[in-house]
């Protein structure tokens, strides 16, 4: 099929991990190809955040492998990687979006200098570009324009939220991980959010990772579905034959316990 | 002439878990082929796997055996056991798809619902716009309506988008779910001429239709699933 890519974007073998005693996460493998988006659902507890930080190179899994198809070296452990090769991955190729802003944004720093950061910490300099940039972005994100040079801290919920959109999206990264990026906002503003981001997405063909508990969310962003229970991958597939048709005792459980509106 | 639609075998039971394991067969030793330029009505009571069936065709549902063979480019793709990420390169080029009720992002207006097959398949906002307008104006839907979302439409009108954004990509595969259901006389006749039309330009066409008029003008033959009824 000429639509798949030759090699993914990102490969987890056999991941475990455990705090103690607890698995977490057990035995988990999926490849990710480029511009494809991944739910990840399940309970909390499911081990999903576990995961997804284990992607994100923030926690070293107690077993199994991350590979991520690096520019330089082609599929590499990330966890391999040096330090410095390590970090630029981080703030470069990848973009993480937290459930609270207060995690991905710095609040005393203006918006602006927020989104500019990422882009100075890669190596731009000049001070009209970068400036130039920034703005760009929190126009695409739809942040008014005279509120630029505001911390977020004076922002509301759903401002900080695009904010830390904008400030991942500004080094045009090939991945992002998301964790529950709608997770505390109010419903009117969850539905412009989510557009904004289904948008973004595949206008700049981004692949992403997001985990969260919301199905109607998955629905809207995610090409293909994973559900965990208890640190497992019960069912996986095609995101609404997932939902519509799940295979799974727990899944079945999972999307029959929504509440109709 | 190889044939758009080949379906060998297929069968689809439901197993609900969640109550008690009941296992609900649907239909099983299910053949169908839908060669270019024909429109197939599926026919049988309610309950006996219309919808079901359309659902498979689409990979929305999972079949427990059996294959769909769909012409996809150059290729013969197996619905049943592609990738999520054949599926969707199916459905995005291939097969359309309208369902009994729109579903769309909240709060998007419905010229821009309409045209987001054809601006997934990297058509410029200007054009898929035109063409999502020239479907909506012969739908009959209001043009005041064209900028505000679909969310508080009446039910024909909601209706006609949904046809409109099945319709808007020239697919040479459509699936139909009770496309006039809600509709009034006048509103069926505009879609009976985009299906009409459709054939016309040599698509396959697989629907359901509960108003006879309509499934009469449209259709070429009738596939009647009490053939392939599962044993229960």
């Amino acid at each position: 099929m000429t639509e798949a890519a030759p090699s993914p974007l990102l490969r987890v073998t056999g991941l475990t991990h455990r705090y103690g005693e607890i698995v977490a996460c057990r035995d988990i493998s999926f490849e990710l190809f480029a511009r494809e988006v991944l739910g990840v659902v399940g309970e909390s507890g499911s081990g999903k955040t576990t995961l997804l930080n284990c992607c994100s190179a923030h926690l070293e899994p107690t077993a199994g492998r991350v590979e991520y198809d690096t520019r330089t070296h082609g599929l590499a452990d990330v966890f391999g990687l040096r330090e410095p090769e390590r970090r630029m991955l981080m703030r470069t190729d990848w973009g993480v979006v937290h459930q609270n802003p207060r995690d991905g944004l710095r609040m005393d720093v203006t918006a602006g200098g927020n989104v500019a950061e990422r882009l100075i910490m890669t190596g731009a300099r000049h001070y009209g570009r970068v400036r130039g940039e920034a703005t760009t972005w929190m126009d695409r994100v739809e942040l008014e324009l005279d509120r630029v040079d505001d911390p977020p801290k004076t922002y509301t919920g759903g401002m900080q939220q695009r904010l830390q959109i904008a400030r991942n999206l500004v080094t045009k990264p090939r991945l992002v991980f998301m964790d529950e990026p709608t997770g505390g906002l109010d419903v009117s503003v969850q539905a412009r959010l989510l557009d904004l981001l289904r948008g973004l997405v595949r206008e700049l063909g981004i692949a992403a990772i997001v985990v969260t508990h919301d199905l109607a969310v998955t629905r809207l962003l995610a090409d293909r579905l994973m559900v965990m229970r208890r640190g497992e991958v019960v069912e996986t597939g095609l995101t609404d034959q997932v939902l519509d048709d799940p295979q799974n005792p727990y899944t079945q459980l999972l999307v029959s316990s929504v509440l109709q509106v | 002439m190889e044939p758009l639609i080949e379906v060998r075998g297929l069968a689809k039971t439901f197993t609900l878990h969640t109550q008690k394991g009941a296992r609900i067969p649907v239909f099983e030793k299910l053949d169908l082929v839908v060669h270019a330029g024909e429109c197939v009505a599926l026919y049988g009571p309610s309950g006996c796997g219309k919808s079901s069936l359309l659902r498979s065709l689409y990979a929305n549902y999972l079949p427990q055996a059996g294959e769909v063979l769909v012409r996809h480019r150059d290729a013969r793709i197996d619905m049943v056991k592609a990738e999520p990420s054949t599926v969707l390169a199916v459905r995005r080029e291939t097969i359309g798809y309208v369902s009994q009720f729109l579903r769309v992002i909240p709060r998007i207006p419905a010229l821009e619902a309409v045209a987001e097959p054809l601006r997934a398949l990297g058509t410029d906002a200007e054009a898929a716009g035109r063409r999502a307008a020239d479907l909506l104006g012969r739908l009959n839907v209001p043009e005041g309506l064209w900028s505000l979302a679909p969310a508080t439409f009446s039910g024909g009108e909601q209706q006609r988008v949904n046809i409109a954004r099945g319709f808007v990509v020239d697919y040479p595969i459509m699936l139909l779910d009770e496309p006039t259901a809600a509709l009034d006389a006048d509103n069926r006749q505009g879609v009976v001429e985009l299906i009409l039309g459709a054939k016309e330009r040599g698509a396959g066409v697989v629907g359901i239709f509960h108003d006879d008029e309509v499934r009469e003008a449209v259709a070429d033959r009738v596939f009647d699933l009490r053939d392939f009824a599962a044993a229960a």
